[in-house]
């Protein structure tokens, strides 16, 4: 009746089902089901996870571990001088997964290019809307329609984007997961057999790890991709064990079912790190939490006033009772994984006296005012309403009356919008594509007032810096630009920044080279168990 | 017996169309905009707002979205996953097995003692073996179940390690998915051990799931027994000389066994909505956990269809119960 | 007028006298239950405690006592006689928080069989009084509800209506109460075709008057016995709701909630997730028992045999 599995009953039964002579499974404990395998008609991270990360490639990838972005299926790229053409030339020789269900008959090529982005781009390519609202959110979402003008094959072996206006984050788009390159044979041979919808449910890709099974809401199944252009993995067999429950995976962890698992509990993290047999790596998320004031209400136009404000927030005990630990002050509005951080920008004090003068000299007196407290947990910030709270407290220390609200997700995400809002709101930003025009112009910019720009500011200063940030190609001198930006926005004090949250990723000790990443996805290439 | 089937079938339509407006009824009253949620932070813009509503059919007056969704469901598709865009029955056809097996296993558990059980209870009414039957059925009757498959998580999880925490078999067996039902592939994938372990993850989950329906087929079936021990009949048997176990063997159990075979079938909804519970605590990949977690991710078409596809088996169960009853007391057709 | 009176008085209910010896009727074969008054007994000591909750609870629930997260309880090592069932993830005393807990079921239990038994009972006695179509409506709304499972369509209505103590119990009443349209049906139809209504109704007494004051109190014997049941199945939906996150918000110390929070340290502090379990348990078995007596006592069919 014991059914507590040891690492040696796994590795046996592995090889006696496997054949092979020395089967390395690798168990990772995921936190949920995928919602499918084609990553661009999705949006959840476990979905990533699940597909893009372990099967797929892009034309550019993110160097594991960091925001860096480095050669993938495209060798090399070349931007023209007024940043208008992106020409890819792609790598040789690279093979898609032969499995069961597909077996291809010839090499990666440009066409598997045009068919990854035209399916997303073309309402009238089949496989636009291959499953039944199908919308492409993430192509959408980094205004991929708008943008490119046209995908252009110019030899079997090079790709031609031609961009409506220069942008340089574009590039970094192309790293992202929905830009994972699928094959243009395999879905050609499903029109074929009249079963399009496998591309998302039997995936084919060129990546580390080929796809081999999926039971809904129990196990995933991959195995090593024999031909990988970047050679085999040292791993046999991956294995996503999906449990959805953290204090489940956690047991799970320490009984040694799983080898390596995400997202334990905060309060459980103690332990994890006094057990023996286990590694636990940390790193702050690509995200920030704020609080944005209504800089076109009066008196929070303010700077003075939003200075004041920011010091009177005491942020260590918002991270002791809130993020119990899990996370870290925020200074800047980038977090310090994206390259262009400033770290030289200092942070206000927590001095509640000075704040009190400041806002009697700014000639603010019986202050009263609104913080928005979001109703769902998020990872930049566990839980809006105790935050709210302790600014609440923090407030009335300087004479600054608060009043809580909330509203529902969808109408709290609508109204914070307003110009005209009532209120200081708490909200945050998860990054995408690990650039920071991704939070300094989404967030900041004065194109997003009235839209994600939930402080309604408009810095001229700040904004140009921004804008000209993106049409620069080198990254260098675009850091320079942003690390500016940094310091208006400091000075200018639009939020108040108040944390970006710490990943914790438990594992075996007998696991190696797993690099955490901080656009917060889960990827195994690499990753080996010690013996 | 035809005309009898025709007239509940009868029946059956206005319920299952009042059924089918109420769930698109409730989940048009969702709060929160499921195209708003979906973009979250990063927001839309109005046109493409517009886009997804068109493309959703939310821009349509609801009486037409109504009609729509009824001349789907004719046709048998029960509307696409918002979160997975896959269909919402296939979906659930591929779930429905897990949470079958598992109901399948209670409902057996629960007859198996309570049956006895309460016949016992009856036979030796007031001794000490009534007293402690049915204080245990009332008992399980009160119980969290919840709390139950917690408790005994602690024990045989986690305490001794008999049992696995969660899922419905060990990662080391793998085979394709034949039946559905974990008990019989694993038995036909010839894999030593599988049905060793798939039979291990289902006891805990069963037990809790058997629980209250346990409870409450012991009380019935012993009220039902003292009923018909209390018939003029059965009396004159008694009297005749035969023994108290020919009796019930004879006479009794069988008149008896009507009122618990409605009992049974009755259960059905009773086991829908322990399986919500329990498929939660043990990761039990079944259309219970399904619908819970759609519910927190606002699938609206997963939980509009869930609903319809759950209230339809109900409703199938209870005209099964219905005809039985009817076949075996034809009394009552009339 | 009085006269009218007198006459439905002794065909149906009572005079003082008579009102009194059937209270000591019932009081008799209640009693002869011995579990029902155990169950009574509890029942109103749980009532004791709720209403006493500040008096008797050594702790505020809410009060969160820094250095003493996971205290386990006074008799294993590592208890502090300070919080004698322990304390939980954020160092509040259990004990103070089930005492506090109690206030919470009961009270669900109260809002919501007054909910559904007036509601169920109201629109019952139209459906049995007046029958035509608006007892068809009434029984086909009432299939509908029925045809979902009861906790299934409180998840779903309470997600609609929001997370929330007030919401769940709004739910769970709405789930509950075809019960009591059914019973009261059922029990109308068959009584008013007796002799004392259809005496009332020659003596005059109006539709209002027939429905509430002569047929309702004889059809109270089930209708009250169901109430009891639907008062414990109430705690247990709220609890389970609780527990599924979409009843009573954290930091409410109602039992399901607690079990909900409790739910990531079932491994490793025993007292968070079993502690609010009794009380759930206790509090519905005293609930049930008193059922059992109730029925007992006031059901002439079973009295018999």
């Amino acid at each position: 009746m014991k059914t507590k599995m040891t690492f040696a009953a796994a590795l046996l039964a592995a090889t006696m089902l496997g054949g092979a002579a020395s089967a390395k499974t690798l168990v990772y404990c995921s936190e949920g089901s995928p919602e499918g395998f084609d990553p661009a008609l999705y949006t959840a991270g476990t979905t990533f996870d699940a597909s893009s990360k372990s099967i797929y490639n892009r034309l550019v990838q993110f160097e594991p571990g960091t925001t860096k972005t480095v050669p993938g299926l495209a060798e090399s790229w070349e931007v023209s001088d007024d940043g208008l053409e992106i020409t890819f030339k792609l790598r040789s020789g690279v093979k898609f997964h032969t499995t069961d269900f597909f077996t291809p008959t010839r090499d990666f090529n440009a066409d598997d290019v045009l068919f990854t982005f035209e399916r997303q781009l073309k309402a009238d390519n089949p496989f636009h809307a291959y499953v039944e609202g199908a919308s492409w959110e993430y192509f959408n979402a980094m205004s991929m329609p708008d943008l490119v003008k046209s995908i252009e094959k110019v030899d079997d072996m090079t790709v031609k984007f031609v961009l409506n206006r220069p942008e340089a984050p574009f590039i970094a788009n192309m790293a992202m997961d929905f830009a994972s390159v699928v094959s243009k044979e395999y879905a050609d041979k499903l029109t074929e057999s009249g079963s399009i919808s496998d591309l998302n449910q039997k995936p084919v890709g060129t990546g580390p790890f080929q796809f081999v099974a999926y039971q809904p809401d129990a196990v995933i199944r991959y195995k090593a991709n024999p031909d990988y252009w970047a050679g085999k993995q040292p791993i046999d067999d991956l294995v996503f064990a999906i449990s959805t429950d953290a204090s489940v995976r956690q047991q799970k962890l320490t009984a040694g079912e799983c080898h390596i698992t995400p997202y334990p509990n905060p309060a459980d993290i103690e332990s994890l790190k006094a057990n023996e047999a286990l590694n636990v790596m940390e790193q702050e998320g690509l995200n920030v939490g704020y609080l944005a004031y209504n800089t076109q209400q009066a008196p929070f136009d303010k700077a003075e006033v939003r200075k004041a404000l920011n010091m009177a927030i005491n942020k260590e005990a918002i991270l002791d009772a809130v993020f119990q630990g899990a996370g870290q002050a925020a200074k800047n509005p980038i977090p310090p994984t994206m390259w262009s951080y400033n770290d030289a920008v200092e942070d206000d004090k927590y001095d509640p006296e000075a704040a009190k003068k400041m806002l009697e000299d700014a000639g603010v007196k019986d202050l009263s005012m609104k913080v928005w407290a979001m109703p769902v947990q998020r990872p930049y910030n566990p839980n809006a309403r105790r935050m709210a709270e302790l600014i609440q407290e923090d407030f009335s220390k300087i004479g600054v009356t608060v009043e809580v609200v909330s509203y529902e997700w969808g109408e709290y995400l609508e109204r914070s919008k307003a110009t005209d809002r009532d209120g200081a709101v708490l909200l945050g930003w998860t990054g995408d594509n690990g650039d920071p025009d991704n939070f300094l112009a989404v967030l900041l910019g004065c194109d997003a007032v009235g839209g994600s720009n939930r402080a309604q500011w408009c810095n001229e200063e700040f904004n140009d810096l921004v804008q000209k940030a993106k049409t620069l190609s080198s990254q260098d001198e675009r850091a320079k630009l942003y690390e500016e930006a940094q310091v208006v926005f400091k000075r200018e004090a639009p939020w108040a920044t108040i944390a970006h949250s710490v990943v914790f990723m438990p594992m075996r000790k007998e696991v190696t080279g797993y690099k955490m990443d901080p656009l917060g996805g889960h990827a195994f290439e690499g990753v080996d168990i010690a013996e | 017996m035809l005309r009898f089937l025709i007239s509940r079938l009868a029946l059956l339509i206005p319920t299952f169309i009042g059924v089918s407006i109420i769930s698109f009824a409730f989940i048009r009253l969702l709060p929160g905009d499921p195209i708003l949620l979906l973009a979250g932070e990063r927001g839309l813009s109005p046109e493409r707002y517009q886009q997804l509503r068109e493309l959703y059919g939310f821009d349509q007056p609801l009486v037409v979205q109504y009609f729509d969704y009824l001349v789907n469901l004719l046709q048998g598709d029960f509307g696409t996953s918002i979160v997975t865009k896959r269909p919402v029955l296939e979906e659930f056809l591929t779930l429905f097995p897990a949470t079958l097996e598992l109901s399948f296993c209670a409902i057996i558990v629960a007859t198996v003692i309570g049956v006895p059980a309460g016949v016992l209870a009856a036979i030796r009414r007031g001794s000490w073996l009534d007293q402690s039957v049915m204080g245990t059925a009332l008992v399980g009757y009160s119980m969290p179940i919840f709390w139950w498959g917690l408790l005994l998580i602690i024990l045989f999880s986690g305490i001794l390690q008999w049992t696995p925490v969660s899922g419905r078999i060990s990662l080391i067996y793998f085979f394709p998915t034949t039946t559905g039902f974990m008990l019989i592939d694993s038995l036909l994938s010839g894999q030593s051990g599988a049905f060793k372990s798939a039979a291990s993850h289902l006891i805990l989950p069963t037990v809790v799931l058997a629980t209250i329906p346990l409870a409450v087929i012991a009380r019935q079936t012993r009220s039902a027994m003292l009923e018909v021990l209390g018939e003029d009949y059965v009396r004159t048997a008694r009297a005749k000389g035969l023994s108290p176990y020919r009796v019930v063997g004879l006479h009794a159990l069988r008149n008896a066994m009507i009122p618990v075979i409605t009992t049974i079938g009755l259960q059905v909804g009773v086991l829908m909505a322990g399986a919500i519970l329990t498929e939660t605590i043990f990761s039990w990949p079944g259309i219970g956990k399904w619908m819970v977690d759609s519910v927190f991710k606002r699938d609206y078409a997963v939980v509009q269809g869930g609903l319809l596809l759950i209230a339809a088996i109900i409703m199938l169960v209870n005209l099964i119960v219905d005809l039985l009853y009817g076949l075996i007391n034809p009394r009552i057709r009339h | 007028m009085a006269g009218t009176n007198a006459q439905i008085g002794t065909a149906s209910a009572a005079t003082k006298g008579q009102r009194r010896a059937m209270l000591a009727e019932f009081w008799y074969y209640f009693s002869q239950n011995r579990g029902a008054v155990i169950g009574l007994y509890v029942f109103v000591a749980i009532v004791i405690i709720a209403v006493l909750a500040p008096l008797i609870a050594p702790h505020s629930p809410s009060l969160q006592n820094r250095g003493s997260f996971l205290v386990p309880p006074v008799w294993e090592t590592g208890g502090d006689w300070r919080f004698l069932l322990g304390t939980d993830a954020v160092g509040r005393d259990i004990l103070s928080r089930l005492i506090y807990g109690a206030r919470f079921s009961l009270f669900i239990g109260a809002v919501v069989v007054t909910l559904s038994v007036s509601i169920g009972v109201i629109i019952g006695l139209i459906a049995g009084y007046f029958r035509g179509w608006v007892d068809t409506v009434i029984t086909r709304v009432m299939d509908i509800i029925l045809a979902f499972p009861s906790l299934l369509l409180a998840l779903v209505l309470v997600a609609i209506l929001g997370p929330g103590l007030l919401n769940a119990m709004i739910a769970i009443a709405l789930v509950l109460q075809p019960h009591f349209v059914r019973l009261t049906r059922a029990a109308v139809m068959s009584e008013k075709t007796r002799d004392y209504v259809t005496a009332a109704r020659v003596a005059g007494a109006g539709n209002i008057r027939l429905m509430f004051r002569t047929i309702l109190p004889n059809c109270l014997a089930p209708l009250i016995v169901q109430a009891t049941l639907s008062f414990s199945s109430a705690i247990l939906d709220a609890a389970a709701l609780g527990f599924l996150g979409m009843g009573a918000q954290p930091p409410t110390p109602e039992w399901g909630t607690m079990l909900a929070e409790a739910r990531e340290f079932i491994l490793r502090a025993w007292w968070v997730v079993t502690f609010p379990g009794i009380a759930i348990l206790v509090t519905v078995l005293a609930i049930n028992l008193m059922g059992d007596g109730l029925r007992d006592a006031l059901d002439p069919k079973l009295k018999r045999s």
